[in-house]
């Protein structure tokens, strides 16, 4: 019989050596899935990296789509360390873009009268709000019915994709699109400037890394990142310690909700102008990856999430170069997750056999 | 709105829908009943789902008869499922999120498969699903029914009896559920908690392949992105609603399954075209959190739920 | 005479430096009720369960109905006929009486299973023996007594012919052990042999016809029932070389600061506390002595400021005791609890983290939500060294995560961390089990700075298991039985063996 005991010390090696390890195992897995699309196994691999990295262009464009990444990842991030199991940041990015587009959208040709830079804020702040909203709802059904979050969040997700579709078919329809469901655009002077001319890549990007930075700050400078961390390492014990345990479940859900309703903002004031039901690829469910691999770390999260963004960005320009369908970057992204959680689990723990 | 509710729950056409959206609900909420009843949550369902759905599609497209088809469903979610037990019970991995990294495995790699097997279709090959049950037509009242479902239907719904016989009148049946209340009992009783976790995931993990399968070999004839939709979630949530028990999870996947065929006939009526129809969708979903909240407080969780099993720490 | 039915020759268990049983030869006659007693820790416990097969030893044998056992393996054991009735009882609540009594006992492929077979069997091993019982009642349901008789049958209907019983009557009340040495007496008239722990002299000497004392890890002494009685058990089973109490000058104690009147807690329908009166003044330790689980860890929790009392009145400084832990930690009360890994200290934090949570948000940590590092970290240079904690292994050694440090280790920081919160005049501290598991050297550090502190004009509640400690430290000692406080006196006015009366004294319901 296999079994599971602690190791006494956590050598300084094994730390590094295990997302090494992991990686290698999946870009093992990732060569097996090479061969059996029947392509060159080299060239592809080079393919996929060039593709992600190998350029001006595939570095702008793993960037843009790191962006989102890193605020989903963020917001699991934040979660998952209060052992909250947010799931439902996909939902709460769209809820985020439309809150965006509602403040912020050309509704009735100029949207509303208020100075620029206010309104700017207010769309910022509207899709925080409406992400951390969301969620509380799954907050307040934990810490006060005991229902499991995942499921919740994750139902939930499913309602808030319907509750899109309905308002780009009504209310919030863009007037110009003939027939096309998407919304009111932004207005123009809202949307995010670029960093780089002829890229995709927008000023979102220094946005998402101040947050990580912000976050990874307040983990480590504030009483309340404190609290967080201690709820999430030993819940008994910060109980004991007199620290609020479901006030601090609650808090955490609201900052993590309003993470991922940023990442909504973010798309739309950045990327597409519009609101569309196929904006995010995922983005919400990638984020918990992205968390997983950077072990909840927020500035490991940041690295995390270009690897990810630039494992689907060279999926596309290898697929354009060898038969390899694009897919395969989920395949990467899901084998590194299990990956990643097996070595850090021998990290800390030893498998012995036991007659 | 009632004259139209009696009518739609009037028509066979509304129980047939019912028993043909329930039947996945039905394989699936027993699969996952069976892994929970052992005390591990297996978030997996949905990806095993797809991967069920998939393969089975798959080797029927390449001439097999559509049992086997089945069966190489049965097969793959089985395998996904002594992966999730592999990670879950001796590696101690947390299972929420083992069983979503599953999820995500099992639904990329079907969809890469797909797509390498089929690079250049914009639309998926069909096949020639299970037949409807014609013969049984001539039953009195639930002949029509019965008659437009297919075998797989038939299949799930003595699934239900013969699960509850497993677990209530067997060895295999008592272990299984001693390991998800009292491991430490099942162990000193002599049974390996281990192995009877591993196996219990890897027969529900099963069954949830049958429910994928069912997808594309009987309500539909091919694959398609997105097809199953969360009806994998759905089932999480129904078990819980059912106690884990297998009469009351067929109850609940019907009634789930009315529900859902009510509101697509409803969307019809003269109320459901003052409502968009993306209301009426939301609504299986909103009825699911309604049913995990009802029961939250009271549930009777197996229990050992979710508790990774370290045998004799002193 | 015949054979005995069970022969330990030397039986030897260590775990890490400590010996938990030493050298311990023992013998069981057919038909005979053998009571081991012995206190907390007096290795009962790990005896049986090597018997049982749960433990492994280091040195012995077991010879069983005249044949040699396989050690560490149940299923041999169980084979061999040995059943084990268990202190907590290994039974599924949610599962029936029927099923927990069946599980295990058919090979697992068998198609069907024979329920009919097993119902009868059991109904009659429970009319042979008075053990009424429902087979298709939910264990849930059931009283502790009843489920008592679920386990005792899980091992009758195994077969046993040798029955051990953990400590069967710490959670039963008079009537229910009654019952049960009713069914001891039956075992015995059916040939099977009985052993059974306790601590409790009452039982011991209506139950059993031989008494083996156990202390400290050696068989003291075997005595048959009617060749000893209640006083000369009390010694042997406490009794050994305690270094005198330190001279205890004339003091005089202050004013009370913590007053506890009446109290009791209720949880659900059970009583956890049924009668709590105690004071403990500035300047003084009283130790609360008695048997584990008799209360002990629900007046710690309400002292701890995680639970508050059902009834009766509870006082510090003559204010209403704290009901939060955060109230706790203002009231300055100092909080060293049973578990330092589990409640004690966050394991993944480091120690300059650790000495610093429960004031965490209060001034010199913490100014506009932001954490003043610097602050904590002096605050907790001068704690460890203060402390004398050791075994800080990292870079800067404040880093080091907590769950790194010994247990002696920990508890210092524990305690550092408790008595150097901040209050005005003077303080309650509350340790319970404060040297549980430390080494000679971390055990006498701490008793030495609780005494500073009582010295120093605090007031010190300390609840242990160990009389050695309890001696060592106390000024008063009250005894707690069955949620109650039975007694306190002065230690000087205690003899060991009224100490070990009171604590095992069976009470009226």
């Amino acid at each position: 019989m296999i079994q599971l005991e602690t190791r006494e010390q956590t050598s300084r090696a094994a730390v590094v050596v295990a997302p090494l390890t992991a990686i290698a195992f999946t870009l093992a897995v990732c060569g097996l899935l090479v061969l059996w699309a029947g392509a060159p196994v080299a060239r592809s691999f080079a393919a996929l990296l060039e593709g992600g990295f190998g350029s001006r262009f595939a570095l702008t464009e793993t960037l843009t789509r790191a962006t989102p990444l890193i605020l989903t990842g963020l917001a699991a991030a934040v979660a998952f360390r209060a052992r909250f199991f947010n799931i439902g940041a996909e939902g709460q990015l769209y809820l985020g873009a439309l809150a965006a587009v509602a403040v912020g959208g050309l509704h009735g040709g100029a949207g509303f009268a208020w100075p620029l830079p206010l309104l700017f804020i207010a769309m910022m702040a509207a899709a925080m709000l409406a992400g951390a909203a969301w969620l509380a709802i799954a907050a307040v059904l934990r810490t006060r019915l005991a229902v499991d979050e995942v499921v919740t969040t994750l139902l939930l997700n499913f309602v808030v994709l319907l509750f899109v579709s309905w308002m780009l078919d009504g209310p919030m329809k863009d007037p110009a699109a003939m027939g096309w469901p998407q919304s009111v655009a932004l207005n123009p002077a809202l949307e995010l400037s670029k960093l780089i001319e002829r890229s995709r890549l927008h000023s979102g990007l220094p946005t998402a890394v101040a947050a990580a930075a912000l976050l990874w700050a307040m983990l480590k400078f504030t009483a309340f990142g404190f609290e967080m961390r201690a709820v999430g390492a030993n819940r008994e014990a910060a109980r004991f310690a007199g620290i609020p345990v479901n006030m601090t479940v609650i808090k955490t859900a609201l900052i993590s909700g309003a993470l991922a309703g940023l990442a909504g903002a973010v798309e739309v004031a950045g990327r597409t102008s519009y609101v569309t039901l196929d904006m995010s690829p995922g983005y919400g469910y990638a984020g918990i990856v992205v968390a997983m691999l950077a072990a909840l770390n927020p500035l490991g999260v940041v690295l995390a999430a270009v690897f990810i963004a630039g494992m689907f960005v060279g999926a596309d320009s290898m697929s354009r170069a060898v038969t390899v369908p694009t897919y395969v970057a989920d395949v990467i992204v899901a084998v590194s997750l299990l990956a990643m959680l097996v070595a850090a689990q021998l990290v800390r723990y030893r498998v012995r056999w036991r007659t | 709105m009632f004259a139209d509710l009696w009518q739609i729950v009037a028509s066979d056409a509304f129980w047939i829908a019912t028993l043909r959206i329930g039947t996945p609900l039905i394989f699936g909420v027993l699969g996952v009943l069976l892994c929970e009843r052992a005390g591990v949550l297996n978030l997996g369902i949905e990806g095993i789902m797809v991967a069920g759905a998939f393969a089975g599609w798959f080797a029927v497209y390449l001439g097999a008869s559509l049992w086997t088809g089945v069966a190489v469903a049965a097969l793959t979610g089985a395998a996904f499922g002594l992966l999730h037990g592999v990670l879950t019970v001796p590696l101690g991995l947390s299972q929420h999120v083992a069983g979503l990294g599953i999820t995500l495995a099992a639904t990329s790699i079907s969809y890469f498969a797909y797509r390498v097997s089929f690079p250049k279709l914009t639309e998926p090959p069909r096949i020639a699903p299970f037949a409807e049950l014609d013969f049984l037509d001539p039953v009195p009242v639930l002949g029509p029914i019965l008659g437009a479902q297919t075998a797989l239907t038939i299949l799930a719904l003595t699934l239900v009896p013969l699960t509850g016989y497993v677990l209530y009148r067997t060895p295999l049946g008592l272990a299984i559920r001693m390991v998800g209340e009292n491991p430490a009992a099942a162990e000193t009783a002599g049974i390996s908690v281990t192995a009877t976790r591993i196996g219990a995931i890897a027969a529900g993990s099963a069954l949830m392949g049958v429910a994928g399968s069912f997808l594309t070999l009987a309500a539909f004839n091919a694959f398609f992105f997105n097809m199953v939709n969360g009806r994998g979630w759905i089932c999480v949530a129904l078990v819980v609603f059912a106690s884990w028990r297998p009469g009351k999870a067929l109850l609940g996947a019907l009634l789930f399954a009315a529900f859902d065929a009510a509101q697509l006939r409803l969307q019809q009526s003269s109320i459901g075209t003052a409502i968009p129809y993306q209301w009426w969708l939301m609504l299986p979903y909103l009825l699911s959190i309604a049913a995990l909240v009802l029961v939250a407080r009271k549930a009777a969780y197996p229990q050992a739920l979710m508790k990774p099993y370290r045998r004799g720490e002193r | 005479m015949s054979a005995p039915v069970l022969r330990l020759s030397l039986i030897t268990k260590r775990f890490g430096t400590l010996v938990a049983n030493d050298a311990i030869s023992l013998t069981l006659a057919r038909g005979e009720v053998l009571a081991l007693l012995g206190e907390n820790g007096a290795g009962k416990s790990t005896l049986v369960s090597i018997l049982f097969g749960h433990y492994l030893a280091d040195e012995g044998s077991i010879e069983v109905f005249g044949q040699a056992l396989a050690p560490g393996d149940p299923a041999a054991a169980l084979a061999a006929g040995i059943g084990m009735v268990h202190q907590h009882f290994t039974l599924a609540d949610n599962l029936s009486v029927l099923d927990n009594v069946m599980i295990g006992t058919e090979p697992m492929w068998k198609p069907a299973s024979d329920r009919g077979a097993a119902r009868r069997r059991l109904l009659d091993l429970a009319q042979r023996f008075g053990l009424a019982v429902d087979p298709d009642a939910s264990v849930a349901r059931l009283a502790v007594g009843e489920k008592q008789r679920v386990e005792i049958l899980k091992a009758l209907y195994r077969g046993a012919r040798l029955l051990i019983l953990d400590e069967p009557t710490a959670v039963l009340t008079p009537q229910e052990s009654e019952s049960l040495f009713a069914t001891l007496k039956r075992f015995v008239a059916d040939g099977m042999s009985v052993i059974f722990i306790s601590h409790k002299l009452d039982e011991v000497l209506v139950a059993a016809d031989r008494i083996a004392v156990l202390r400290a890890g050696r068989l003291v002494a075997e005595r048959a029932r009617a060749a000893t009685n209640k006083a000369e058990l009390a010694y042997l089973m406490v009794g050994r070389e305690i270094a005198p109490p330190p001279k205890r000058s004339a003091r005089q104690r202050g004013p009370a600061v913590l007053e506890s009147s009446n109290v009791q807690l209720r949880d659900g329908g059970r009583s956890r506390l049924a009668a709590v009166s105690l004071a403990v003044h500035s300047g003084e330790i009283v130790a609360i002595a008695g048997v584990a689980g008799n209360g002990q860890g629900a007046l710690a929790e309400l002292l701890f400021g995680e639970s508050t009392p059902t009834q009766g009145t509870l006082k510090l400084n003559g204010a209403a005791y704290p009901r939060t832990p955060r109230a706790a930690v203002t009231a300055g009360v100092a909080r060293v609890p049973e578990d330092r890994r589990a409640q004690g200290s966050v394991g993944d934090l480091s120690l300059w983290e650790n000495t610093a949570i429960e004031q965490l948000r209060s001034p010199p940590f913490a100014r506009f939500g932001l954490l003043r590092r610097g602050a904590m970290q002096t605050f907790a240079r001068t704690l460890v060294t203060q402390f004398d904690v050791r075994g800080a292994t990292h870079g800067d050694a404040l880093d080091t995560p907590a769950r790194l440090l010994s247990g002696g280790n920990l508890q210092k920081l524990i305690l550092g961390r408790a008595l150097s919160s901040p209050r005005a005049g003077p303080r309650l501290i509350v340790a319970d089990q404060p040297t549980w598991g430390l080494d000679v050297g971390a055990v006498a550090d701490i008793h030495a700075r609780l005494i500073a502190a009582r010295d120093a004009g605090d007031a010190v509640l300390v609840i242990s298991e160990d009389l050695d400690e309890i001696f060592a430290l106390a000024d008063r000692i009250a005894v707690i039985n069955h949620g109650r406080i039975v007694e306190t006196r002065a230690t000087a006015d205690w003899t060991l063996a009224e100490l070990g009366l009171a604590m095992a004294e069976k009470r009226a319901a």
